[in-house]
């Protein structure tokens, strides 16, 4: 490996690497403001400025220049110093100084580099520059006149979410940032030009004003508005989630999130099911803890086990399933489902549910065919990611589904199971790309498994799996994208019906139960069962509305739980706050009913109930780590049937209201109106 | 009209347009004469006249020509076809030269093209024409559509190289003249200086090896070649040798555009074409050599300086484009640099920061200083912003912004201190200023 110097101390680097990589790697830290490792290099804030030998006699962006053999790399000299101060000055004669009523303050890279790099004072006596505030949308708050130009969010916007909705306009010292026709900023990653952002010039518009980033504590945990498990820091104040940051997680999220899991995080605090209600005369009305759970154990009591059903909902976590099915399970019950969807999956190996190839292992696929699937909506992050792979690889990729914006080219082979089989026989330009390519993945998405003939997709699909060989030794290309985060932690649990039991769309037909219990599912049409509802749960949604009884639950940013990623992938969420008012714990809530059942659940605390479920489900003790390299037996995925030729349709309509805390957000439904707007809205060209 | 050069000796003998400018004259003239037999001598053969010649880039930058093509891939990857882009964007104040190529021996320039392109294996090439430059552009174009029609150029030309030429007409921005910004224009995109390394010759035009060169620079090419290389060297100091295209303006009783040999002295330059200077060389206040973006030299130094790169680097300027602004002793030289510095602030692109935020401060100070509002300290303090600014940026925009601010001080420093302190003397400055000074 070839070696610099940075202040006279060698330094081995790789090929490839800037100056600035390398100085980091001696341990020098560099200013910067422009430079982002996940975006393209721009050079243009110039603050990363050091000496370079051999070179010119005048300070080189080291962001931008390739680091070389026997280079002699300064950050300390004369030079240096005096070149950041430049710098520094100038970026600060045309920024307000506003920072007491700028939300950035505290977190605001312009704040902590003019402390460390900066000039105590300002020579400058001339009138600041002031910018027109820019409407961004509902997400995004601008003050323009604060904005150091670094063009992060341009470039973020352009690459990462592939939408270029933010561009510089004007030239010289009247640049600004700004969208098109200052239209709303409609990408679903949007959210995160607000990380980007060196100083306060894009803050989030929800948070304003709100909060300090010093008042607030931090909880790192892990997302549930997808079947992802984006990795967040939850900060809040009080008992009250006041925003979502991500994390950076590189084998998921790298360090991006959605804009539903950053900004529905104000639905925690809406249509919140703080006690427990019974419903007494067609009316629910308040009720303690005891009453609710005597009225729920008098029906459970009386009702036979093949008239009580179950059913989870999609942001459940891995134990209070657990407690659920071992309660349930114990009474006989057959009737449990985790599929309000009507996924056809869950037999057969467990890698025919799984996202196997992994996310990150997504980078190195070849050529991939999406089928039934809208990963913009679905998984917006993952998205990104298969884009990037287009962007760097010119990756190949091909649908069949929904005609949609995925913000990059692909091939569109059909609309429905047809097409499928053309692409088992190999017809059309695609299909041999697909075949030649030596990782080539599928991604199999709900709308090709949420329907009566599901498994025979899935069959099909796994059928052209075998003929392109989409698994072979050290790959294995066959992928499902789930859309709840709840999903395959239940469907590892075995959370579907046994023998004889039924689904959850039999489930709420008229006359088919008795008793029927939720566990927060509230995307399943319940108008039709006549069955005695019990709904646990956080939120005044579809299914506490039917409900006879209501158990206050918490939501996932109140309680610790475990969810398993559409990987496969087990991993701890945290608790941030306290569940509302009388709420409690889901898994808790099941075991006080389990006394009242004289079923009493064998574990008083969460720890007892983990190792239990690391004991009968030791897949879930594999914390963090994803499965990978287990071989699929791809004639076991599925079941051969007729197909019925119908189009896949995306499962989400309107990706900001996916789930009972997004449709209790007034950002969320913010979003939902504005986006419908700007659909209809034609270009002022047109 | 005397100076050094012979009319023999010319290389543009239509620079003032008294002929056709069409490609029946222009080949009168001779342009087009046997360029088949250049080509046939073969690209390393072409490239070394050029050496030879002494040839230097006559954009400014002065970097030799011969050797810039000599940094083209040798070999061709024909997944990466090479480019010739000729920089017609000519915005530097003061400039006004490859305008009258264009316009009036617009053949020479095209046949120019054809060589460039041959030598360093380019099939197609781009003119960026400045926006502001209609009728030449439409000169141009029209003269490329006889050169197309005398099958000269084209696919299957009389030359044997299939070679293709398209003017792309600007937008008018100056910075679209820095050799990697025209590139962003010439893709379409935002005119902004790209960052270098990679250079032109590596990842140019749609990431394409490319070399980018000025209208000037091309023109002389086939007469270089048609006379010789020793012909071409043969005139000035060594180092600096040719002819060049001068601009002479300002203060002078005929400002006029000349091709005069490298290396005349200035004064003779002025005081031959240009009718010397408006009351005499004792009226002279100072000279701005190069264009505006060049330090300017005071009267004595403009005495004795020659109009080569060498010598005027020498005194801290430098030859730039040749475009010599003269400044008599009327000159309000701070309201003159202010406006300059005005320029500079309107121009920038406004992508990285010390050019963005310190042309701006810079024009403010100057402002104040000329209008009578500025304090002694205020000098300091501009020459430290400007030494910020310059050597700090992506581009050279940053450095051509300060430079006439450094010349400025370096000069006339006592001059502007006297100035501000006697406007000072006149009024109380500060509020309460009375008040201390009678305590």
């Amino acid at each position: 490996m070839p070696t610099a110097k940075v202040n006279g101390v060698a330094v081995e680097f790789q090929p490839g690497m800037t100056v600035l990589q390398v100085a980091e790697l001696a341990g020098e830290e560099i200013p910067r403001f422009c430079y982002h490792e996940r975006l393209s290099i721009a050079g243009n804030c110039r603050m990363c400025l050091v000496e370079v030998k051999p070179g010119p006699p005048k300070p080189q962006a080291s962001c931008a220049l390739p680091a070389a053999e026997n280079q002699e790399i300064f950050t300390n000299t004369p030079m240096v110093k005096k070149a950041r101060e430049g710098v520094m000055e100038f970026l600060l004669i045309n920024h307000p100084l506003d920072c007491p009523i700028c939300d950035q303050g505290g977190e605001c890279d312009l704040q902590d580099q003019s402390m460390g790099f900066g000039r105590d004072s300002t020579r400058y006596v001339e009138n600041k520059r002031a910018v027109e505030e820019k409407f961004m949308g509902p997400l995004i708050k601008t003050v323009m006149t604060r904005c150091i130009q670094c063009t992060r969010c341009v470039r973020f916007i352009s690459e990462v979410a592939g939408q270029a909705e933010i561009g510089l306009i004007s030239r010289g010292e009247d640049v600004e940032i700004t969208t098109y026709l200052e239209q709303a900023v409609t990408s679903e990653l949007s959210g995160n030009v607000i990380d980007l952002c060196p100083v306060g010039a894009l803050t989030s518009k929800p948070y304003a004003f709100e909060a300090r980033p010093w008042e607030l504590a931090k909880t790192e945990s892990i997302d549930v508005m997808d079947a992802m498990g984006c990795a967040i820091r939850i900060d809040a104040r009080a008992n009250e989630v006041m925003r979502v940051l991500p994390r950076t997680n590189d084998e998921i999220n790298e360090e991006w999130i959605s804009d539903k899991t950053r900004y529905a995080c104000d639905g925690l605090m809406r249509q919140r099911l703080d006690r427990p209600y019974v419903r007494e005369g067609g009316q629910l009305k308040p009720a303690t803890w005891a009453e609710a759970f005597a009225a729920v154990a008098a029906k459970i009591k009386t009702a036979s086990p093949d008239r009580i059903g179950v059913i989870a909902g999609d942001l459940q976590d891995a134990e209070s399933m657990k407690a659920a099915l071992d309660l349930f399970g114990g009474l006989g019950v057959k009737n449990l489902d985790c599929r309000q969807d009507g996924a056809r999956i869950g037999s057969g190996p467990r890698e025919s549910w799984l996202f196997n190839s992994s996310i990150a292992g997504l980078d190195e696929c070849d050529a991939l065919l999406l089928i039934g699937t809208n990963p913009r909506l679905e998984a917006p992050v993952l998205n990104a990611r298969i884009r990037k792979n287009w962007l760097w690889r010119d990756l190949k990729i091909g649908v069949v589904g929904e005609r949609a914006d995925l913000t990059y080219p692909y091939a569109h082979l059909g609309a429905g199971p047809s097409s499928l089989g053309d692409m088992v026989k190999a017809k059309g330009d695609f299909a041999k790309a697909f075949n030649d390519a030596s990782k080539p993945a599928i991604i199999l998405g709900a709308g090709a498994l949420a329907r009566a003939d599901g498994a025979a997709v899935l069959a099909l699909a796994a059928e052209l799996a075998g003929k392109a060989g989409v698994t072979a030794e050290g790959w294995n290309g066959f992928n499902v994208l789930h859309t709840a985060a709840s999903r395959v932690g239940g469907l590892d649990l075995g959370f579907i019906p046994g023998d004889g039991g039924l689904s959850a769309a039999e489930m709420v037909r008229p006359g088919a139960l008795d008793v029927l219990v939720l566990l927060g599912a509230d995307e399943i049409e319940l108008s039709a069962s006549d069955a005695f509802v019990v709904y646990l749960g956080t939120h005044g949604d579809a299914g506490a509305h039917r409900a006879d009884v209501i158990l206050p639950a918490a939501a996932y940013t109140e309680k610790d739980g475990l969810y398993v990623n559409t990987e496969g992938r087990p991993q701890f969420g945290e608790r941030a706050v306290f569940p509302k008012g009388e709420a409690r714990e889901d898994w808790a809530i099941l075991r006080a009913l389990s006394e009242r059942l004289d079923a009493t659940l064998p574990y008083d605390t969460l720890e007892q109930l983990r190792t239990r479920l690391y004991a009968d489900h030791p897949t879930f003790g594999q914390v963090d780590h994803a499965p990978t390299g287990a071989a699929l037996d791809l004639a076991a995925v599925g079941a051969k049937g007729e197909v019925a030729d119908l189009a896949f349709a995306s499962p989400i309509t309107d990706f900001y209201l996916t789930n009972p805390i997004a449709r209790a957000s007034v950002t969320m439904a913010q979003c939902s109106a504005s986006t419908a707007a700007a659909r209809g809205q034609k270009i002022a060209a047109e | 009209m005397t100076g050094i050069l012979e009319d023999k000796d010319r290389i543009f003998t239509n620079l003032y347009g008294f002929q056709d400018w069409r490609l029946e004259a222009a080949k009168q003239r001779g342009a087009w004469n046997a360029t088949a037999d250049m080509l046939s001598m073969g690209p390393a053969w072409l490239i070394d006249q050029i050496k030879n010649s002494g040839l230097r880039g006559r954009g400014g930058a002065g970097f030799g020509t011969g050797l810039k093509w000599s940094f083209m891939p040798k070999v061709v990857n024909p997944a990466r076809p090479h480019y010739l882009v000729v920089n017609a964007d000519e915005s530097e104040p003061g400039t006004c030269k490859d305008r009258e190529i264009m316009r009036h021996d617009p053949h020479l320039f095209v046949e120019g093209c054809l060589i460039a392109s041959f030598a360093m294996q380019a099939n197609v090439c781009y003119i960026y024409v400045r926006g502001e430059y209609v009728r030449e552009r439409e000169i141009l174009q029209q003269a490329i559509d006889e050169a197309y029609a005398a099958k000269l150029i084209g696919k299957g030309n009389i030359h044997g190289w299939d070679f293709d030429c398209y003017v792309h007409h600007g937008a008018g921005a100056y910075i679209c003249g820095e050799e990697t910004a025209l590139l962003e224009s010439l893709e379409g995109k935002k005119g902004q200086p790209r960052l270098k390394p990679p250079f032109p010759a590596g990842a140019g035009v749609y990431g394409c090896p490319t070399t980018v060169n000025n209208v000037e620079s091309i023109a002389v090419v086939g007469t270089i070649l048609r006379r010789g290389a020793e012909w071409f060297a043969g005139f000035g100091r060594p180092n600096n040798t040719g002819t060049k295209l001068m601009c002479i303006s300002g203060h002078v009783e005929r400002p006029c555009n000349v091709e005069e040999v490298m290396s005349i002295p200035l004064r003779q330059l002025i005081e031959d074409h240009a009718g010397g200077v408006r009351g005499g060389w004792g009226n002279l206040k100072a000279i701005i050599p190069g264009g505006s973006s060049v330090r300017m030299i005071p009267a004595a130094e403009a005495e004795t300086a020659l109009m080569d790169f060498d010598s005027l680097s020498a005194l801290k300027s430098g030859l730039g484009t040749a475009a010599v602004i003269v400044m008599d002793n009327s000159t309000d030289l701070v309201r003159a640099i202010a406006r300059i510095a005005y320029f500079y602030k309107h121009e920038s692109c406004g992508q990285c920061t010390p050019c963005r935020e310190g042309t701006g401060w810079m024009w403010r100070v100057l402002e104040r200083m000329a209008n009578g509002e500025a304090e002694p300290e205020d000098i300091d303090t501009l020459l430290d912003v400007a030494s910020q600014v310059e050597g700090h940026t992506i581009c050279a925009l940053g450095d051509a912004a300060a430079w006439p601010i450094q010349g400025l001080f370096r000069h006339f420093r006592p001059e502007i201190e006297a100035r501000i302190l006697s406007y000072r003397s006149r009024r109380p400055h500060v509020q309460g200023a009375t008040l201390v000074a009678a305590e």
